[in-house]
This record gives C-alpha cells, sequence and structure tokens, in this order.
C-alpha cells in the first residue's frame, strides 16, 4: 500500500535560471545605458547624421556640392534644390553632406589630438606626482587662463593658410582642415588632462598597483594596463562630449572666416555667408544649423548615458 | 642550508607633516631555502614596512630607508636599480597581499593578469601563456580553470581571489613568498583552506616563506621559526615550539597569554595588555615595550635591549630574565 502523505515535490528551477552568469563590467554598463532613453535617441540620431555626410556623398558627387551656377542663386528649396542654393547658386544640401562629413571628421579628429595630450598629461601627472606633477598643471592652469576663443583665433590667424591642400581617399581637403583640427586638439586637453590626473591620484592608491608592482610591473605598464583602462569611463564621456565641443569650436572660427577655407564645406562656414541674409534667404542658415544642432545635442545625450552607464556609484542593473 | 635572505639592520622612516614616523629601528633577520618564517606582532609595528622596505615598494618620499643592507645572494637590494628591481620583483621575491577584495585589478580578467607576468618575466607567448595561466590555476585549486580565465575579479570569491594572488605570485617559480597578512581578509575555514595550500605549493616548489600575521594561531602549524615585532623592533625570535613554551620577551608572554587555548581551563579570563602601542612619532630611547611591561626596571626606559641569546637558536631583546624575573 502505498503512503498517501507523498511530500510536496521541491520546485526546482531550471539550471540555467537558478545562476545567471556573472556579467562583464561592459555588459553592465551596457544593460544601464539601455535604460537611459535620451541616450539611445541620441546614439540613434547621430549614427542617422553619420549615414546622411557618408552615404549622401554615394548620391552627390563633390564637384556638384561645390557646381557654381550664378543663375539659380540664392533660389529657395525646391524639387531640384531641396535645401535652397546659396549666394553663388551651390546647391545647400550637397554642401550640407559634404560639410558633414568635414564637420564630424574635425570633431573625431580634434578629439584623438585632445584625448592624446590630455591622457597623457594627466598620466604623468598623476602617476608620478611630487615636481613632474607641479610642472604640467601649472601648464595646464595656464592655458586654462587664456579666454579658448582667443587662442583659436590668435592660432588660426598664424597657422592659416600655411599648410597645402591633402589629397586623402580620392578627396582633395584643405589644408586649413588640419590647422583647425590641430587648434582645437591643442586649446582643449587641459579639462580632460584634470580628470585624468583626479583620476590616476585616486586609483594609483589602490593595492592592485602595489600588487602590479610586486610581481615587477614596469611604471609604463601600470599607467597603460592597470590604471588607464580603470579611468576609461570619464575618459569616453568626456571625450564624448569633446567631439560636440570640437564640431562648435569650428563652426565659431569658420563662422568668422577663420577656420577652413572654401570652396571645401563645412557646417561652420556656410553659416559664414549666411549672416547678411538671415531674413531674405532663411534656408542658407537654418539647414547647417540644424545639423549643427542636431548633432551637438544627440552627443550630448549620449555623453549623459555613458556616463549613467559608467558611474561606478550607480550599480543598478 | 643556504641563506636566501640576510637583513641588517633595517631602518624605516617616514617623514610626514607631523614629524617622522620610527615605522623600522634597526630589524635584522635572516631566512634560508625552504624554510618558513613567521612574523608576528600586532597593526603597526612594522611587519609590512620591513618587507616592503626590502622589496622597495614604499613610495619615496614619504618613505626613506635610513640604513640596513637587505642581502639577497651577493647582492644588496637596497642598493639595486630601479630596473634590477623590476626583474627581480615576482620572479625571484614574490608577494601576496592582505585583502584579496582590492588586490586584483577590477577591470582585467582573471587570465589577463595572470598571463601578464608569464609574459614579463618569461617572454611567453600568448597562447603558452594562457596554457601555463590554467596550470598555474589548477594548482592552486580553482575548478574549471580554463572556463573562468575570461571571468573579472568580481566573479571570483574572496577565497577564490586570494588562491589567484597567490597563484600569479607562484607564476615565476620564486625562491621566496612574502604572504602580507594574506588570511585576515577570509572567513576562518577558507583561511585553513590557504595555509594548507601555501603549506603543499611550498613543499612542492622548495621555496621560502615569510608569513605576516597577527594571528598567533595560525603560525603553530606553518613555521619553523617566529619572529615577534614590537614598534619596529624584533623582540624575540625562535624555534615555533620553543616560542610558545619557553617565552623569553615579555610582550610574546603577554601575547600568549591573550590567546584563547583548547588546553587551558575555560573560566579563566583572557589577558589583555594595559596601555597602548608607543607613538611611532617619538624617537625610541629605551624598550618601547617598557611603559606596558610588568618586568620593567629602570634600565629599560632609558636603553635600548639588544637582541640576544638565551639559548640555542633562541633570541629575545630584554634586560630582564623573564623567568625568573631578575636583571640579566
Amino acid at each position: 500500500m502505498q503512503t498517501s502523505s507523498q511530500p510536496t515535490p521541491v520546485m526546482l528551477l531550471p539550471a540555467d535560471e537558478l545562476e545567471t552568469p556573472p556579467l562583464s563590467p561592459g555588459q553592465l554598463a551596457w544593460r544601464r545605458f539601455r535604460r537611459h532613453k535620451m541616450a539611445l535617441f541620441g546614439a540613434v540620431v547621430l549614427i542617422l547624421l553619420f549615414v546622411y555626410a557618408f552615404g549622401g556623398a554615394l548620391i552627390f558627387p563633390e564637384s556638384y556640392a561645390n557646381y557654381t551656377d550664378t543663375s539659380l542663386r540664392l533660389s529657395p528649396p525646391s524639387a531640384k534644390h531641396p535645401f535652397g542654393t546659396d549666394t553663388i547658386g551651390r546647391d545647400v544640401l550637397a554642401r550640407t553632406i559634404y560639410g558633414g562629413q568635414i564637420s564630424l571628421i574635425i570633431g573625431l579628429l580634434a578629439v584623438s589630438i585632445e584625448s592624446l595630450i590630455g591622457i597623457l598629461v594627466g598620466a604623468l601627472a598623476g602617476y608620478y606626482g611630487g615636481f613632474l606633477d607641479s610642472l604640467l598643471m601649472r601648464i595646464t592652469e595656464a592655458m586654462l587662463n587664456i579666454p579658448e576663443i582667443f587662442l583659436l583665433i590668435v592660432m588660426a590667424k598664424f597657422f592659416g593658410g600655411r599648410i597645402p591642400e591633402i589629397h586623402l581617399l580620392g578627396r582633395v581637403f584643405s589644408g586649413s582642415v588640419i590647422v583647425i583640427v590641430v587648434i582645437i586638439g591643442l586649446t582643449s586637453w587641459m579639462y580632460l588632462a584634470r580628470i585624468v590626473r583626479a583620476e590616476f591620484l585616486s586609483i594609483k592608491e589602490n593595492e592592485f598597483v602595489l600588487a602590479a608592482r610586486a610581481t615587477g610591473t614596469s611604471n609604463f605598464e601600470i599607467i597603460f594596463r592597470h590604471i588607464l583602462p580603470n579611468s576609461i569611463a570619464p575618459i569616453i564621456v568626456s571625450a564624448t562630449l569633446g567631439v560636440a565641443n570640437a564640431i562648435l569650436a569650428e563652426a565659431y572660427i569658420s563662422f568668422l572666416g577663420l577656420g577652413v577655407q572654401p570652396p571645401t564645406a563645412t557646417w561652420g562656414n556656410m553659416l559664414d555667408g549666411a549672416n547678411n541674409y538671415l531674413e531674405s534667404a532663411p534656408w542658407l542658415w537654418f539647414f547647417p544649423g540644424l545639423l549643427i544642432l542636431l548633432t551637438v545635442l544627440s552627443i550630448n545625450f549620449l555623453g549623459d548615458g555613458l556616463r549613467d552607464a559608467f558611474d561606478p556609484h550607480s550599480r543598478a542593473v | 642550508m643556504t641563506m636566501l635572505l640576510q637583513t641588517i639592520d633595517l631602518k624605516t622612516r617616514f617623514r610626514i607633516p607631523e614629524g617622522t614616523i620610527y615605522a623600522v629601528n634597526g630589524v635584522s633577520f635572516h631566512i634560508s631555502e625552504g624554510e618558513t618564517l613567521a612574523v608576528v606582532g600586532e597593526s603597526g609595528c612594522g611587519k609590512s614596512v620591513t618587507m616592503m622596505s626590502i622589496l622597495r615598494l614604499l613610495p619615496t618620499p614619504p618613505a626613506e630607508i635610513v640604513s640596513g643592507r637587505a642581502l639577497w645572494g651577493n647582492r644588496d637590494l637596497l642598493r639595486l636599480s630601479e630596473n634590477e628591481m623590476e626583474q627581480l620583483r615576482g620572479r625571484e621575491i614574490a608577494m601576496v597581499f592582505q585583502d584579496p577584495m582590492t588586490s586584483l585589478n577590477p577591470v582585467l580578467t582573471i587570465g589577463r593578469q595572470l598571463t601578464e607576468s608569464l609574459r614579463v618575466h618569461l617572454g611567453m607567448g600568448k597562447e603558452d601563456a594562457a596554457q601555463r595561466a590554467v596550470e598555474l590555476l589548477e594548482q592552486v585549486g580553482i575548478p574549471d580553470a580554463a572556463h573562468r580565465l575570461g571571468d573579472y575579479p568580481h566573479q571570483y570569491s574572496g577565497g577564490m581571489r586570494q588562491r589567484v594572488m597567490i597563484a600569479m605570485a607562484l607564476c615565476c617559480h620564486p625562491s621566496l613568498l612574502i604572504a602580507d597578512e594574506p588570511t585576515t581578509a577570509l572567513d576562518v575555514t577558507i583561511q585553513a583552506q590557504i595555509v594548507e595550500l601555501v603549506k603543499k605549493l611550498r613543499d612542492q616548489l622548495h621555496m621560502a616563506v615569510i608569513w605576516i600575521t597577527h594571528d598567533l594561531g595560525v603560525v603553530a602549524g606553518l613555521a619553523q621559526r617566529v619572529m615577534v615585532m614590537y614598534a619596529g623592533f624584533v623582540v624575540e625570535e625562535a624555534l615555533v615550539d620553543d616560542l610558545y613554551e619557553d617565552p623569553r620577551h615579555p610582550y610574546t608572554l603577554a601575547l600568549l597569554a591573550a590567546l584563547p587555548r583548547v588546553d587551558r581551563r575555560r573560566d579563566r579570563r583572557l589577558k589583555s595588555i594595559p596601555g597602548a602601542p608607543p607613538n611611532l612619532l617619538v624617537e625610541p630611547r629605551g624598550c618601547p615595550f617598557a611603559p606596558r611591561c610588568e618586568f620593567a626596571i629602570e634600565r629599560c626606559r632609558f636603553e635600548i635591549p639588544p637582541l640576544q641569546p638565551v639559548g640555542g637558536t633562541h633570541t629575545a631583546a630584554c634586560w630582564v630574565d623573564v623567568t625568573t624575573g631578575a636583571p640579566r
């Protein structure tokens, strides 16, 4: 006879639900980033802007963007010229596409230079401390004390027209693009250097740095393989926001006529030609202005999202 | 047995805005090949600073090694160049630290941290290093090592991390392992496992071990010799059994009286040592333990007692013979 009082069977979870595999820091960051709706929006818009600038070039050849037809000057948006034409009859749509390429490239390259200098200065100052730290930080402060726009203008004047044109990927870039990239890079690394220094100051006190030294790791490796990966989050955030600032800085100086020289278009120098036609031909400033606005806005949203995603204090998943 | 490391009259100080910290005040000791030496003392007595001075891991400034020698073979570690030191650390002398939770880099995988010194010191290729890393992890008892190489430190438990630290220390077959309180941050059961692991590896690899601890209980089953430190001085040094059965320094005596033992009556209260450890900002003039010592005589306050033999290899630094209470 079977016993009637059978013990209630214990519910077993399927193996894969019992223990979710632990996540790597990158996966955790991605989880938090996904929850940030504005950042996702920013990322999507940014991708679309890249597609616009680099995909659009497949539709319109560069010669079309620089093609002048004075009989059609300042014509409003139409089916043939959806964004209208500019003061010498060039198609604004095609120019925003090629200008976008230059603006985005300037943003990325300038940030590369900014990051390189900022990380090096900050890392050396923070890691070694002492005299080197004082020296590098005084230089940083000196640079910060000069108004950036003033520096930009002086350097643009000084270097302007000294660099020949560059042939790359079947395109001709005005040498002024390189000048702008370099001067934006040279005038914007200071905040990053301070951030990196602060990170290094705190991370180098960790026991894993001592442990690394105890296994005979050299200073170079400790700086670049142990401490730098630990401070990558604020660097990524700062660099992301730096792209937006570089695009804006390029727009300033190009608007003042000191930046990238025509016929190479950028969003900034397209605005330069528009200031006399604010009311009579609003399409001249509206489209490049809108694109700058969208780019800067979405990069800032993206930066915010990355900041939250990497923030070690927001461990919530 | 061949002498491996001999430290002579090591003095380390820290210059801070408040003055000078007299952290290590003339420490001499030696360790032979394959031997295990335990260094015992309370927090801040200079155990770790002594070892870190020898490995030159202290930031200078504020630290300053005022005098002394640390002979490793025919070389003086305190006079090697920074490059030579880098070559030696991890390769000939390895160190394991107290807190395994913070001793691993949180953003690098275990595999990468393990293979690092293999590639730096032994010049191994990526694949060889990875294979050796798996062997090392298996050697220290990490199950399923091959799959756990890609994990990050936060995916390991405390005990496993300490095993990884030990694996990292062992990867270049050092002749000396310095373990700085490697079990302090762990559960008691895990502590026992780690002690057993180090014993096993020491015998397998014929490696000398300096085991720093403030737990006299751990020492008994592990070390051959014990060195007791107080306020930057070595106050007593002896074979383990001699020290437990016949302590000759009042501080050791007091430490042992504060230790619970299974072979003693349980209703007796454990004795604590009255007073507080000395202020290290004051240059020591007499025996540093004198203010707390029940045997102290006038001489103790003005003259620093040297470490002198009290029988066999047993040495103690005291002006009083604690077995009789009479001055020496």
